[in-house]
């Protein structure tokens, strides 16, 4: 191989109480996909943001084509072509595609004027080269997130980056997304750049990386090659131990269903409806792109956009569900894909978002009694092995993994009987993501139906036991799991109907 | 608690600082006085708090005093009505225009601070034209001498308003900081939408906040009417929801949403009327009146701002 353009050599960075690195190394060769990977808080976004010009090292040195370099700024990290794409995008939503990608930047004509000409040229040179088949008239608010993620990376290209930083680019994409972006990556590294691939999703890594780079605690826990890149060799480096990922198949289903859906219309698509039965004791996975109305769908049946159309039924029996308390009655609850603005109250502690959904339980004559409430939180804190210094904890300072436990133990303190999960995961890091996948497993074996809506393939392959796959508003089909493969998903993703297949409305 | 004790502090040294300059700030009739008008305003400046809380805003309150007045004094000493029933009236009427901003704001879904601007200049015309555009008092009050003295008379030396104050408080202090029903107020205003997604009726409960606003604005409005005397429809109460917002915000308050206590928004209404009252006491121009009071305000906002950053630097590893 060549000589890196960047290596960066024994980093470390603390902050008061931590040793967030601890001496790492990184290289990065010309035209390669270097992921990296490791636990949340294992230092990935501290290195990133080292090499990014956003924090300043302890230690260490930065050396680009083997020349040591001092990054001081965010413009620092630019002018030496590091270009960053954030997890959480950085655009506005009120300019157009060519005015995000020249922000601050923008061709003058005579001095202060913007040259929107030139503007727009500019700009069709980039999004050319991504195969974007866009305008760079196009408003920002008309596209969709990966269009939107497109953006970024043309911006960063249009600042001549050589190496672009990918902070979790898929965390919010579809499948066809998804797949649209690794074949961009692929076709930029053919092209020279070299990408910096942060991810938590194993199989992305696998199907793109040259290299993974994996930190533990802050410190190089191993590099893998290419031929040594799978599933099994990330995670062990990852956590330091084997994870048990095997499928678990369901004890007993009760073959008599729990909840029948029945033609469910939601507001989002009034024209289509849905249908499907869940029964006590499985997982029923749903896969499909984002938009294909499985968001819209739960959140219909949970009551909090009561459904236009159609009925639920629970064992039988029609309920009513024309909010969110009415499922919350019935024990239908749901784990909401935005956990930090729909799944909880950050601000305030975790015993507080425990009980908010039934504090009547926890209260006697409209008084709230603290010491009940004290009782319950911590009771399901430690079953579901919430890490915090205590119940009193804000939600808002866990970590994604132990948030999601927290809406969790939510509703396990109010016996479900139909639990939905919309994207269970994401952001959720390797040793959490099992937990929470044994803990849904225990749960269905307990009785408990269980929905799991997810955009990740190894998900939907690895836990459900059932797959439905929506496409515009429909199902599509409902495969069974020996039939289950990501190409029949997929096939049913992009809205072919297989013949087997039991289509709802 | 510890951001009610800065606005404490700063409310204990302002007074022993006026005790010092001129002793006639602890003269008995002037704490009386002092504590009267504390006890107006801390009723509305509850209301206000509560509405605040649930991350809204309640701009019409100076307006219905207003209208309140303007309609009380027709009932008592135009229509002769039983005191109690013409304050039933009136205290009916404020609440049910705190429903009417409770339905605009989570029916309509028409902006907090729109549909009470609206309310603010709508009740404001609505006085005038009843009144006639002329000013209504009550007169000797006779027929109604008890009610007067609700606003005017003390009880063992404490002035009514300020021991009707410490009632309210009480009871709102268990409402907001020991009920379900406070719980999902902070719940609602901190994150609706995960109030939503827990089952919280937030609607219900955003609306609920408008009209207890209401209600402590119609008790409020009584004891004012009382206290001025006469009622100009075109000046009663103006720029008196802007005193409230002003003491539940010196009180901790968030305008944010989420934040807030009682005892903050009493110690907020008290340090507003002893600034008052310094105005008065140390010969400042009377014009300089809002120039004071909103100096100290903000003082007082950037002095939390401060602690508040100090705070989340000790915070961050």
């Amino acid at each position: 191989m060549d000589n890196p353009i960047l290596e960066m050599q024994k980093i470390g960075k603390r902050f008061p109480g931590v040793i967030a690195l601890d001496a790492v190394d990184l290289q990065v060769f010309p035209g390669e996909v270097l992921a990296l990977a490791g636990e949340n808080g294992a230092g990935k976004s501290t290195l990133m943001k080292i090499l990014g010009g956003v924090y300043q090292p302890d230690d260490g040195a930065v050396l680009f084509d083997g020349k040591k370099t001092s990054i001081r700024s965010v413009s620092d990290a630019s002018a030496n072509g590091v270009g960053f794409v954030h997890q959480e995008l950085n655009v506005l939503d009120n300019l157009t595609v060519a005015e995000n990608v020249y922000l601050g930047r923008e061709p003058l004509w005579a001095g202060f004027l913007v040259d929107r000409q030139k503007l727009n040229a500019d700009t069709e040179i980039y999004l050319k080269r991504l195969g974007l088949n866009i305008s760079g008239k196009t408003r920002l608010s008309e596209l969709s997130i990966a269009q939107q993620q497109m953006v970024e990376i043309a911006k960063a290209l249009s600042l001549n980056a050589r190496i672009l930083i990918m902070d979790e680019p898929t965390s919010s994409l579809t499948l066809t997304e998804t797949e649209r972006l690794l074949e961009v990556i692929k076709e930029l590294r053919a092209q020279g750049v070299s990408i910096i691939y942060i991810s938590h999703r194993l199989g992305e890594i696998k199907e793109i990386a040259d290299r993974v780079v994996v930190l533990r605690d802050g410190k190089n826990a191993g590099v893998l090659a290419r031929e040594e890149i799978n599933h099994d060799n990330i995670v062990k480096l990852m956590v330091g131990r084997d994870i048990d990922r095997t499928y678990h198949p369901p004890a007993t289903i009760d073959k008599t269903s729990l909840i029948e859906v029945r033609n469910l219309q939601t507001r989002r698509y009034p024209n289509h409806s849905i249908s499907f039965n869940v029964r006590k004791g499985e997982i029923l996975g749903f896969a499909g792109l984002v938009g294909a109305g499985r968001s819209e769908a739960a959140q219909a049946i949970f009551g909090v956009d009561a459904p236009i159309g159609g009925t639920v039924s629970l064992d039988g029996k029609l309920i009513k569900i024309s909010s969110a308390r009415d499922a919350i009655k019935s024990g239908i609850y749901l784990i909401p894909e935005d956990r930090r603005n729909c799944g909880l109250i950050l601000e305030v502690p975790i015993r507080e978002n425990i009980t908010l959904p039934a504090l009547a339980r926890y209260a006697s004559a409209g008084l709230v009694n603290k010491e009940a409430e004290c009782k319950v939180s911590t009771e399901y804190c430690e079953k579901l092995n919430v890490k915090a210094p205590s119940i009193e904890t804000k939600a808002g300072n866990l970590s994604g993994g132990n948030q999601q436990k927290v809406v969790l133990a939510k509703w396990l303190s109010l016996n479900p009987k139909l639990l939905i999960f919309d994207e269970p995961t994401r952001g959720i890091d390797v040793g959490a993501k099992a937990e929470i996948y044994a803990l849904m497993r225990s749960l269905a074996e307990s009785g408990v139906a269980i929905v799991m809506i997810s955009s990740d393939m190894e998900e939907i392959l690895g836990e459900s036991d059932r797959v439905a796959v929506m496409h515009e508003g429909r199902i599509t089909g409902i495969l069974e799991r020996a039939e289950a493969s990501e190409e029949a998903i997929m096939q049913l993703a992009v809205g072919k109907s297989e013949p087997s297949a039991v289509a709802g409305g | 608690m510890r951001k009610e004790l800065g606005t404490f502090v700063l409310l204990v040294v302002l007074c022993i600082v006026l005790a010092i300059l001129n002793p006639v700030f602890i003269d008995a009739a002037n704490l009386q006085n002092l504590a009267r008008l504390i006890g107006i305003y801390g009723i509305f400046s509850i209301g206000l708090g509560l509405v605040i809380i649930t991350g809204g805003i309640d701009l019409s309150v100076g307006s219905v005093f207003a209208l309140l007045g303007v309609l009380l004094s027709i009932f008592l000493v135009e229509w002769h009505l039983p005191a109690a029933i013409a304050v039933l009236a009136v205290v009916a009427v404020t609440t049910f225009l705190g429903l009417i901003n409770g339905f605009l704001i989570t029916k309509v879904k028409i902006q907090p601070f729109i549909v009470t601007l609206c309310g603010l200049l709508f009740y404001r015309g609505l006085a005038r034209f009843v009144a006639g555009d002329e000013t209504k008092g009550f007169g000797a009050a006779t027929g109604f001498e008890t009610l007067q003295s609700m606003a005017t008379g003390s009880v063992v030396g404490i002035p009514t308003p300020f021991i009707i104050l410490i009632f309210i408080s009480l009871i709102m202090w268990v409402v907001l900081h020991r009920s379900v029903y406070g719980r999902y107020l902070f719940a609602v205003g901190r994150n609706e939408m995960a109030a939503r997604y827990s089952g919280i009726n937030s609607d219900l409960i955003i609306a609920s906040a408008y009209i207890l606003c209401g209600l402590l604005a119609g008790v409020a409005g009584v004891l004012l009417a009382f206290y001025t005397n006469s009622i100009s429809p075109s000046s009663h109460g103006n720029f008196y929801e802007l005193y409230g917002i002003a003491a539940a915000v010196l009180g901790g308050c968030s305008l944010r949403g989420g934040e807030g206590s009682i005892i903050g928004i009493l110690i907020g209404t008290a340090l507003l009327q002893v600034l008052q009252n310094l105005v008065n006491l140390l010969g400042i121009p009377s014009s300089l009146n809002f120039a004071v009071m909103g100096a100290v305000i903000l003082i007082g906002v950037l002095a939390d701002q401060l602690l508040r950053q100090r705070q989340a630097a000790k915070v961050v590893k």
